[in-house]
């Protein structure tokens, strides 16, 4: 046997000293910043956590390209896209506060864990002073959390789940994609103009935080104004073949089938219902109908021809002529060949919006822009006028319901717009039992 | 009663997938030993088959329309297939809406030779080598595959269609006296039910009936004996590692109208491809076969909502459940031999 040099009372010391070592660094941090990651020099950085691998590689690609264009406009370069119609006029083109804006990526493979670990890194070793990104709810909020404990901003990306602003709303985290509530709210009336109020729902529902939300939110909707709602089957996530779901909607007496898939999912399972010949079916005296609550141009195209004719809603779209978006569709396209997604337009407003904050209150400090944030009005961002609420961090705007074109005229010109539904007819209380659960709490501003 | 036939048939297209797969599988274990991980994979490069014919066929050229725009307001560009162009809009039309099945004469080609670069290149140094040295290496040659697949194509869902005419479905209700609209099934997966019939068969008869597969089964029985006989047994099965690679990618080639092809299918499928050559029996190909269309009958059972009901998430595991209470049963599989992985 060895014998080991190490007594308990060695050991003790050593640990002791070098305890307060490791903690002497971050003694004098917090003592000469009031936040974490408070930028000294002539740049401030951003950390763009993006899925850039995984089943949404393609929208974080998207997303990337977004931000990298944002960066450009607010660094003074390009154009200067929708910062020329953005009807807040902070941002002077200099960088933000001029710092010159750098950014750091991260990849979330659209896994929580992933997603926590390369913004915790962005933060940690990049000095990210704010975090945004994310193609999931489940990320999103995973992030979201992450990004309050910390002390940074969380600016979300595409995250539909009505938790994000709801159960799990955190004062550091802000959300300018809309949500499963709104989707509802804004189909609802123009499905019961198409198809009646005497229907038959049957849904079929991917089984995590975003799907549970939006089959709640569009049965709520869809019951109030008459339809019956005949089953509600929850599908796991990836499920590749959904055949054996779609199989017996015909005989369940359901008219209508309500997809609650996005992405992969969604794909399958509308290619799967296309090809069972749902559509050319007639049940209790009328034509079966496919709905598909989120719609999203990158998965339209998954989905080929097989979207004609299917409505569902979607956040923004190239098509819209209003100033704003065709200042960034010109923006994005002359950089990179074909028009934004939605993932990369609110992306990129989310970038904007944050450093416009930061301007508007002449801070970085997470609770000063969140002050800046909270309450905002604004327009020229392509969705009309805007705005940030204070109670819950989610923007009111308008909504677009859109259909799956007929003849489209190019693989981009998928979807066409039925719809703009005003931002009054969309907005919930704050204290909605859908939304209900959680508490914003106080801004964190870390160090 | 109508509710089961129409899962039966559900379960059939599916489980014609993990058959096709799994008798690949099988093959190339009872021939070289070798526990293949990266079969999943060669069913989504077949499945790309389908993707890249599909895409070779509709290469357009462009000619500038002066009275349209683009989104960005510059004259629009019209694209005009090639084929479309040589042949006439009609045939060239028709061409490019065949593409999923004239994908299979393209594929068997490409995935030959993708069997054969696998084997002789890779493969071949591990076969001494014990079975977790080859699992791990071909998964990473599966994970190799599947992120070169994702760099070229992307990692979204591509829409593959299957010609026009096979749009729809065959209402199998109306035929046996049901109500209209009750049991349903879409003419291409009788298509694709056929097809795994038809190869099927068509291995099953060249290892039976050919001298070249009396040789194989033969060196699967005793591969040195043979050896000792003069026969070169590793050219032979290096062919077969070519034949599996084929099945497995014609097998993905007709999927790809079912499931939009993305660089993950070979993963979804692999696994459960595994699960049923294990519960078929390691090496036997009836086995594979059979175990192939019982569970994927199982699994269309198993996400009836009269079922799901009673056990919540029965669907995810149903199959796992049953592979486990048949090697409790009966620990070599349905079909295993004595002696198989034993040693």
């Amino acid at each position: 046997m060895s014998n080991s040099l190490l007594t308990r009372r060695g050991l003790l010391k050593t640990s002791a000293v070098a305890g307060a070592g490791l903690a002497l660094p971050t003694i004098f941090t917090s003592g000469a910043s009031a936040f974490t990651n408070d930028p000294t020099g002539s740049t401030v950085t951003l950390g763009f956590n993006v899925p850039q691998s995984g089943a949404y590689a393609d929208e974080g690609a998207d997303e990337l390209r977004a931000y990298e264009l944002a960066v450009e406009h607010l660094n003074g370069g390009g154009d200067g896209g929708m910062l020329n119609t953005f009807s807040s006029k902070a941002l002077e083109g200099n960088g933000i506060l001029g710092k010159k804006v750098e950014f750091v990526t991260g990849d979330t493979q659209t896994k929580s864990d992933a997603a926590r670990a390369s913004a915790k890194s962005m933060i940690e070793k990049d000095g990210a002073v704010m975090i945004t990104g994310g193609s999931s709810s489940g990320v999103a909020i995973a992030v979201q959390g992450l990004c309050q404990e910390a002390g940074v901003i969380f600016m979300a990306g595409l995250t539909h789940s009505n938790d994000t602003t709801g159960k799990d709303k955190k004062a550091n985290g802000f959300r300018h994609f809309f949500n499963a509530y709104m989707s509802a709210a804004a189909l609802a009336p123009v499905l019961k103009n198409l198809y009646g109020s005497d229907r038959k729902a049957y849904h079929l529902t991917a089984d995590y935080s975003w799907g549970w939300t939006q089959e709640e939110s569009i049965a709520a909707a869809t019951e109030a104004m008459g339809w019956q709602t005949v089953e509600k089957v929850r599908t796991p996530l990836g499920a590749g073949d959904f055949s054996s779901y779609i199989a017996p909607v015909l005989n369940s007496g359901a008219d209508v089938l309500v997809l609650n898939h996005y992405g992969g999912d969604m794909v399958n399972s509308l290619t799967n219902a296309v090809q069972f010949g749902l559509r050319d079916k007639q049940v209790n005296g009328k034509n079966f109908e496919i709905v598909v609550p989120l719609y999203s141009r990158l998965m339209a195209r998954g989905a080929g021809k097989n979207v004609a004719g299917i409505h569902g809603s979607t956040n923004w779209h190239w098509s819209l002529q209003d100033d704003a978006s065709k200042a960034f569709v010109k923006s994005f396209g002359t950089k990179y060949g074909f028009p934004p997604s939605q993932a990369a337009h609110t992306v990129y407003c989310q970038t904007l919006l944050y450093a416009d904050a930061v301007a508007r209150g002449g801070s970085f400090n997470p609770c000063a822009v969140g002050e800046a944030l909270e309450g905002f009005e604004f327009d020229g961002l392509g969705n009309g006028p805007t705005l940030y609420r204070a109670d819950d961090h989610q923007c009111f705007k308008d909504v677009l319901v859109v259909r799956g074109k007929e003849n489209p005229t190019s693989e981009f010109d998928l979807l066409e717009i039925v719809e703009v539904t005003p931002a009054a007819q969309v907005t919930y209380p704050a204290d909605h039992p859908m939304f209900a659960g959680g508490a914003l709490g106080a801004c964190n501003p870390g160090a | 009663m109508d509710a089961i036939l129409l899962q039966v048939l559900n379960g059939l297209d599916k489980g014609s997938a993990y058959a096709l797969i799994a008798l690949g599988l099988t093959l190339i274990f009872g021939t070289l030993g070798v526990v293949n991980f990266a079969h999943g994979a060669i069913f989504m490069i077949g499945a790309f088959c389908a993707v890249t014919l599909s895409r070779i066929l509709s290469l357009s050229f462009e000619t500038i329309d002066p009275t349209k725009v683009d989104f960005l307001g510059n004259p629009a560009t019209i694209k005009t297939p090639y084929v479309e162009a040589w042949f006439g809009p009609e045939f060239g039309g028709a061409l490019i809406d065949w593409a999923v099945p004239l994908a299979i004469l393209f594929s068997i080609p490409i995935m030959i030779a993708v069997g054969f670069i696998m084997e002789r290149g890779l493969i071949k140094h591990f076969y001494k080598r014990p079975h977790a040295d080859q699992i791990l290496v071909t998964f990473g040659l599966a994970i190799v595959l599947q992120e070169v697949i994702k760099y070229f194509y992307g990692a979204n869902p591509i829409s593959t269609p299957a010609p026009e005419v096979f749009k729809g479905s065959f209402d199998f209700g109306a035929m046996f006296g049901f109500d209209p609209n009750v049991i349903i099934y879409p003419y291409w997966r009788m298509v694709y039910f056929l097809f795994a019939a038809v190869v099927i068969g068509a291995v099953f008869s060249f290892l039976r009936f050919t001298t070249f597969g009396m040789v194989v089964r033969a060196g699967m029985a005793d591969r040195e004996t043979v050896g000792l006989l003069g026969i070169d047994i590793d050219r032979r099965f290096t062919i077969m590692f070519g034949l599996a690679a084929a099945v497995a990618g014609m097998a993905g080639v007709m999927y790809a109208p079912i499931l939009s092809p993305n660089y993950h299918m070979g993963m979804d499928f692999l696994v459960l491809s595994f699960v049923v050559v294990v519960v078929g029996g390691m090496g036997s190909l009836p086995g594979a076969v059979a175990a192939g269309f019982l569970l994927g009958v199982l699994e269309s059972f198993a996400s009836m909502n009269e079922i799901k009901s009673i056990i919540p998430g029965i669907d995810q595991i149903i199959i796992y459940v049953v592979a486990i209470i048949i090697l409790l049963t009966r620990p070599r599989g349905l079909l295993g031999k004595r002696g198989v992985m034993e040693e």
